[in-house]
This record gives C-alpha cells, sequence and structure tokens, in this order.
C-alpha cells in the first residue's frame, strides 16, 4: 500500500470537536447533548444498543445532518479541493455504470481532472481487488462486492476521516473480512477510521478506541481492549452481555 | 451509449430545418369549409399553381371565422359564402373589393321518411315552416358560417322566429357541414346543406335531398383581397393574382369544369351584376 | 362490425399501395412530434429532476400546479398559441402561424409539462435511495438532478413515449394553429378528423388504424432497446 495521505494542504480537518451536540426530530430527542474530540490517529467505533443514536451521530459528523443544538467543528473550514471526508453506508448505493464509472464519478465530483480520471479509478479498483471487473455494470455486481467499490471510490479520494455505518452488517464472513482488510489499509496509509458497528470481534479487530453511547449520549469513551474486556459503566456492562460475541 | 453528444445537437438541427422549411410564393386563403370539402379547391388550386407558380394555402373554416381570421390579419384572400358579412367586412375597411365568383345552390335534405312531408317541394319556407310545426328533427350548423347564417335568414323569411320556437327538435351543434351531415345521418334529422359538400359526402345512410330548386336557395361565392393599407403583412401581389384568376375566363372555366359523378357542383359567374 | 373490418382493407390497401399523399402525411406528424418530444423533454425531465431534487419556497404548490397541467386541455394550448403566433398577436411578425413550426410548439408546450410531472414524480422516488450517497459524495442540486436522469434513464424511456404519444395523437391544438393546409400542414389526426367530416368513416378509421400502428411499433422498439440495456446495466 504505497499511496498516502495528501498533504499538500498545510491545514487538516482534524481534530473534530463535538460541543454538546443535540438532534431532535419533531418532538423525540435522538441526540441529547455529546460533547467530544476525534483527534487523527486511532481507529474509533462506535457502539450501542439499537435506538442509541449511533448512525445519525455519524451522520452529524459527516455534514449529512444539521445538529438542532450545539455545534460540530472541524479544525479548519477549508473543505474544498478533493474531498476530506467521506462516508460508506451500509447498502451501498451504485450508479447504473460500470464499476470504473462510479469511481471517475466520484474522482470527478472531487474535481480531479479529466485526463487523470480512468487511470486513478483503475488504481483504486486495483487496491480492492475488484480491477476486473472495472467494465461491468456496478449494479449487477455482488453485495460484497459493491461495498469493496465503494471503498474503493472513498479510497480514491485519499480522505482524511473515513465515517462507516455498518459497513458488514450484510455480508457474509468472507466479505467481512475483506473489507476489514481494505478498512485497515486505508488507516495504515492515514485515513482517520470512524466506524459504527454491531460486531463486537469487529469492534476488537478494527478498534483503537471505543465510544459507547446509550439513548442518545456518550456514557463511556476507552481504548478498545479495556472497554471490551471491563467496561465501567453499567450501561456497557448490560450491553456487551447481550451482545453476540462476533 | 450509442449516441454521442454532437451527432444529438446535429439530428436536432436537422429535424428543425426539415420542419421548419420556407416555401416564399404562397399565399394563405382563408375559406369556407364547403369549398375544401366538395374538393373545388383540390381541382382548381393545382391549375393555379401550375400556371403561376403560387402555392394556394387554404385555411378551410366557417365563412364568419374565416373573415374574422382575415380581420386579424392571419389571411391574404378570403373566398366565402355570406353576401352580408362579406359586405361588413369591406365597410370595415378590411377588404379591398369584392367579386363575384359562382354560386352553388343550398339543397334540403332529410331522411327518406320524411316525417314532415316535405318531399318534392318547391318552396323551402313552406317546407321548413311544415318541420318546425311537426316538431320534425332538424340539425342546425349553428357556427356563423354562411350555411348557418342562410338557413337563419330562410327561418325568418317563413315566419317562423326561430330563437323562440327553438326545442328538442331543432339540434344547434355548433359544427362544420361534414359533421354537421354526420350528426343528420345518425339522427336521421333534416339540415340544410350547400350541394356541393353533399354531393362528395359518403356517409349518408337513410338521407337524400327532398327540396331543392326554389331560387331563394341559390348561393353566391365572393373573393376579397384582404386590405393591405389595414395589415401590412398581406401579400398583395400575390393575392391580387389569384383574386384576378379566379375570376378571369381560364379560372371560371376552371371551376365549371369540377364534376362529381358528371354532375358540375359549382357554377361561375363572375361580372354578374348584383351577384 | 362491417364497418370496422371494412376501415381496416383501407389501412392495408393504403399501406401496401404506398400512396405518395400518405406517405407524405406520415411522415409530417412523425417529424413534428419528434421533434417537439425532443424540446419538451429537453425542458420537461431537467424541470422535473429539478423539483424532485431541490427544496425551495413553494415547492408543494408547484408540483399541484405541475400534475394539474397533466389535464390540460390541447384545444386550449392551441387557442392560446394562435393568438401569440397570428399577425394581430405579439409574435406575428414571426409570421410562423399556419406552419409545421406551430405545430411543434404547441405540442412541445402540451408535452412539457406531462413529462416534467412525470419525471418529477420517477426522480423523487429515487432520490429517496440516492440521496444520502450523493450528498456524501457532494453532489449539489443540479448536479444531482443530471446524474439522477442519467441513472433512470430507462424508466425515462416510458416518460419520453408518453410525451409522443401526447403529440401525435394530438389534433385539437395543431388543427388551430397549423390550418389542416393540404400539402403543408395536414398531418394523420387532421386527415383523420377532416375525412371523418367528409363522412369517408372507413377511410379515416383506416388512418386510425395505420397511426395506431406506427405507434405500436415506436413503443416495441423502445421497450426492446430498454430491455436489453437494462439486462446489461442492471
Amino acid at each position: 500500500m504505497t499511496a498516502t495521505l495528501d498533504t499538500r494542504a498545510p491545514l487538516r480537518l482534524l481534530p473534530l470537536r463535538l460541543d454538546n451536540v443535540t438532534f431532535g426530530v419533531g418532538t423525540r430527542q435522538i441526540i441529547c447533548g455529546i460533547s467530544a474530540t476525534l483527534e487523527a490517529g486511532p481507529r474509533t467505533m462506535i457502539l450501542g444498543p439499537n435506538g442509541a443514536g449511533k448512525s445519525v451521530l455519524l451522520r452529524l459528523c459527516h455534514g449529512l445532518l444539521k445538529p438542532t443544538g450545539g455545534s460540530v467543528a472541524w479544525n479548519s473550514s477549508e473543505l474544498s479541493g478533493p474531498r476530506r471526508q467521506a462516508m460508506v453506508f451500509q447498502r451501498p448505493v451504485m450508479l447504473r455504470r460500470t464499476a470504473l464509472g462510479n469511481v471517475t464519478y466520484a474522482l470527478r465530483l472531487a474535481g480531479v481532472p479529466r485526463r487523470e480520471l480512468e487511470e486513478q479509478g483503475l488504481q483504486a479498483l486495483r487496491t480492492v481487488g475488484l480491477e476486473a471487473h472495472a467494465r461491468h455494470a456496478a449494479r449487477v455486481l455482488s453485495g460484497g462486492e459493491q461495498q469493496r467499490l465503494a471503498l474503493a471510490r472513498v479510497w480514491a479520494l485519499h480522505p482524511e476521516v473515513l465515517f462507516l455505518d455498518e459497513p458488514t452488517a450484510n455480508l457474509d464472513p468472507g466479505s467481512t473480512h475483506e473489507i476489514e482488510r481494505i478498512i485497515s489499509n486505508l488507516h495504515a496509509a492515514g485515513t482517520k477510521i470512524v466506524m459504527v458497528t454491531h460486531n463486537l470481534g469487529q469492534a476488537h479487530r478494527l478498534g483503537d478506541e471505543i465510544l459507547f453511547l446509550h439513548e442518545g449520549r456518550l456514557v463511556e469513551r476507552a481504548a478498545a481492549d479495556r472497554f471490551l474486556r471491563r467496561p465501567e459503566s453499567a450501561e456497557a456492562a448490560r450491553f456487551l452481555e447481550g451482545e453476540l460475541p462476533w | 451509449m450509442v449516441i454521442t453528444r454532437r451527432s444529438f445537437l446535429a439530428l436536432l438541427a436537422a429535424c428543425v430545418a426539415t420542419v421548419a422549411h420556407a416555401q416564399d410564393r404562397f399565399i394563405t386563403v382563408a375559406s369556407t369549409t364547403s369549398t375544401e370539402q366538395s374538393g373545388l379547391f383540390g381541382y382548381l388550386l393545382p391549375i393555379f399553381e401550375r400556371k403561376t407558380g403560387i402555392q394556394v394555402r387554404v385555411v378551410a373554416l366557417g365563412t364568419g371565422q374565416a373573415l374574422d381570421l382575415a380581420r386579424r390579419g392571419d389571411a391574404d384572400v378570403v373566398f366565402v359564402h355570406a353576401r352580408a358579412a362579406e359586405e361588413k367586412f369591406l365597410a370595415e375597411g378590411e377588404g379591398v373589393k369584392r367579386f363575384p365568383v359562382m354560386y352553388n345552390d343550398f339543397v334540403l335534405i332529410g331522411p327518406t321518411s320524411d316525417p314532415a312531408k316535405v318531399a318534392g317541394s318547391k318552396d323551402i319556407l313552406e317546407a321548413l315552416r311544415k318541420i318546425q310545426q311537426a316538431q320534425a328533427p332538424f340539425v342546425s350548423r349553428g357556427d356563423k358560417s354562411g350555411t348557418h347564417m342562410a338557413e337563419l335568414d330562410l327561418w325568418k323569411a317563413s315566419g317562423v322566429d326561430i330563437d323562440k320556437a327553438k326545442g328538442p327538435w331543432y339540434r344547434d351543434t355548433g359544427q362544420g357541414m361534414g359533421p354537421a351531415l354526420n350528426t343528420a345521418s345518425s339522427m336521421n334529422a333534416y339540415l340544410l346543406a350547400d350541394r356541393g359538400t353533399w354531393l362528395a359526402f359518403k356517409n349518408r345512410d337513410d338521407l337524400t335531398i327532398l327540396v331543392e330548386g326554389d331560387k331563394r336557395l341559390f348561393n353566391q361565392y365572393g373573393v376579397m383581397l384582404v386590405n393591405p393599407a389595414k395589415h401590412p403583412s398581406v401579400k398583395k401581389d400575390l393575392g391580387q393574382t389569384f383574386v384576378d384568376w379566379v375570376i378571369s375566363p381560364e379560372g371560371q372555366a376552371a371551376i365549371a369544369g369540377y364534376k362529381i359523378d358528371g354532375e358540375q357542383l359549382f357554377f361561375p359567374n363572375a361580372g354578374q351584376a348584383g351577384a | 362490425m362491417n364497418g370496422f373490418s371494412h376501415a381496416f382493407q383501407q389501412a392495408v390497401d393504403l399501406v401496401a399501395a404506398a400512396d405518395p399523399k400518405l406517405v407524405e402525411i406520415v411522415f409530417l406528424s412523425l417529424r413534428i412530434s419528434l421533434v417537439a418530444v425532443l424540446f419538451g423533454c429537453a425542458v420537461g425531465l431537467p424541470l422535473g429532476a429539478l423539483i424532485a431534487v431541490n427544496r425551495f419556497v413553494g415547492r408543494r404548490t408547484v408540483i399541484v400546479l405541475l400534475n394539474g397541467l397533466l389535464g390540460l386541455p390541447s384545444v386550449v394550448v392551441g387557442l392560446v398559441v394562435y393568438l401569440l403566433l397570428s399577425r394581430a398577436g405579439p409574435l406575428g411578425s414571426w409570421g410562423i402561424l399556419f406552419t409545421p413550426t406551430a405545430m411543434v410548439i404547441a405540442q412541445a408546450i402540451l408535452i412539457t409539462p406531462t413529462v416534467a410531472a412525470l419525471s418529477r414524480q420517477v426522480v423523487a422516488d429515487a432520490w429517496q435511495e440516492y440521496r444520502e450517497q450523493l450528498r456524501s459524495l457532494g453532489e449539489t442540486g443540479f448536479g444531482a438532478a443530471g446524474t439522477l436522469l442519467w441513472d433512470l434513464r430507462f424508466s425515462l424511456v416510458t416518460i419520453v413515449l408518453a410525451g409522443f404519444g401526447r403529440a401525435v395523437s394530438e389534433v385539437g391544438a395543431v388543427m388551430i394553429v397549423g390550418g389542416n393546409i393540404d400539402g403543408v400542414t395536414r398531418v394523420m389526426t387532421t386527415t383523420i378528423a377532416l375525412e371523418t367530416s367528409k363522412g369517408d368513416l372507413p377511410l379515416a378509421l383506416g388512418l386510425g388504424f395505420i397511426l395506431l400502428a406506427i405507434v405500436l411499433v415506436l413503443n416495441a422498439g423502445a421497450f426492446l432497446v430498454k430491455e436489453t440495456a437494462q439486462r446489461r446495466y442492471g
């Protein structure tokens, strides 16, 4: 893996500061005052029971949702140029084009010049092992392949931060393993990983630190090892007991 | 995808070009449905076009509509058959001069069963009175056409106040001659038609001519050049050429030459005083 | 049923004889409607997509209006276009009344709301699926509309066909703005109307069959193209 973080721009996005962030829909409060700072470096896993607000928190960080209270602030508001932070969803959405077409689409949006699109696109596909499918229709690929394609798409952008919302929830163990490998490589190349998962084994394999959410609040934050072995809060303990171990 | 952006634009330009073709030597003649649907123009105009190279574009409407079209400046020549309306048109300064061209006659069409018992009569006014008294179904064009105006004049002349006497038997359809004939045919009703359209009409069903030959059924056609002083867009020279030709001996002979099943439909009478 | 079989026979005879007048009328009808569809879709598809993808003040009113225009009477459009293009009207100096161009304009005006309303619905439905992913990649309102239109191209084929169907079957508007002039602005539908009013019902019906056949063939062709491409692209 030779690709490195794009260090041309002097300003970095991280750290990301969440200051008493709240988010509500109608009368329902989904996020109730979360404050935290996400630093460059550690792979951050977000865990919690269903309805805790994990996906919403992710979207607030990424910018898909605007907080109803508090603030979400990046270190620099310099967001022009290649897309500095990206997101991979639980269900990948592919355009009705070839696999390569989907990657070059994202590259074009990020401002990559036309003559470099194909080369960079093919390179991205190579890193996730999809080069053979470059000219195939993206929508006829399997679930695992489409998710790899989604990762290729964001890899090509060399983002500083990558948000992932349960990316392997719908995949079989073989594909899951593949995806985890790619995520690790991305991290090795310098991308900060922020991921929501229900898979404790995955959290252990991929995570350095854990943010544990419960009913819209950040209840516990700790190194992955310690949290999974000896959670401090009662809610976390209850949660870990109930969750499946893999 | 197969179609590239460039070829698409070329295709579009070609399409528009074929559609928006221009042909400079043409005039627009506003006329009536009777001259068109009888097939007269189909016969007459090619003769004119061959001689002069001027394409004649006929917009066929009722007389009232045709004159209104000319009042908006959308026609160069009018060729209609309602003298009173034509004179009014002239009085408004919309036309240059009116020339009588030809005449045909109206006939009273009706079902062979003839409930009002008017068949064979030579008195149209008496026939209309009988129809009204019998309350037999009668179809009116109701569209400000020459035929409609003639029909109203005849009702008036027969002493029937049609506005008062109107009932379910009188069907005011607001349609052209052809559609009105279709309606009459399906309702087995009486109606007043011009002979030309009747002869060319194919859906006769049970209808036939019941009354004809009354002098009051005489139907005169006139032609006018629309006033270029009022409507600068009028093609003055080309239009005048058409008017001149239609009343010329050659044009008049052509009109007389149009026949259906050996029967002449229109009788040229340009130059007839008082026509 | 006798009338129908007579009409069908007429249709077959006309086609077999390849009557040059008929051929001219058919080609004129197709040319006018296809150009009208081109313009109608060029305006209607992006318009529908933009309304679907963007939030703006009065959006719901616009949607209701658009859907209402689906029932726009063709004869009203014809009348309005006539008043605009008449010598006595504001655009009289263009001199295009009673020409095929005027007919293209009238048909395009008729098609555009249909295409826009339908594409808006199709794009709005798809937007639910695409919204987060496209916004995440940084796609803006205009760009998203364009991307979705291309992605939904197979569904849009049906909409384009609907537009074409509306255009080629239209008679009220083209009668008024075209004048049904023999050899210049006479198309299939106005010919059918004329022959009907002349009482030649079998001929009118025969022409109607021919028109239907043409529309069916075009639809079948488009459907096949759509099916094959869809299988390839998923």
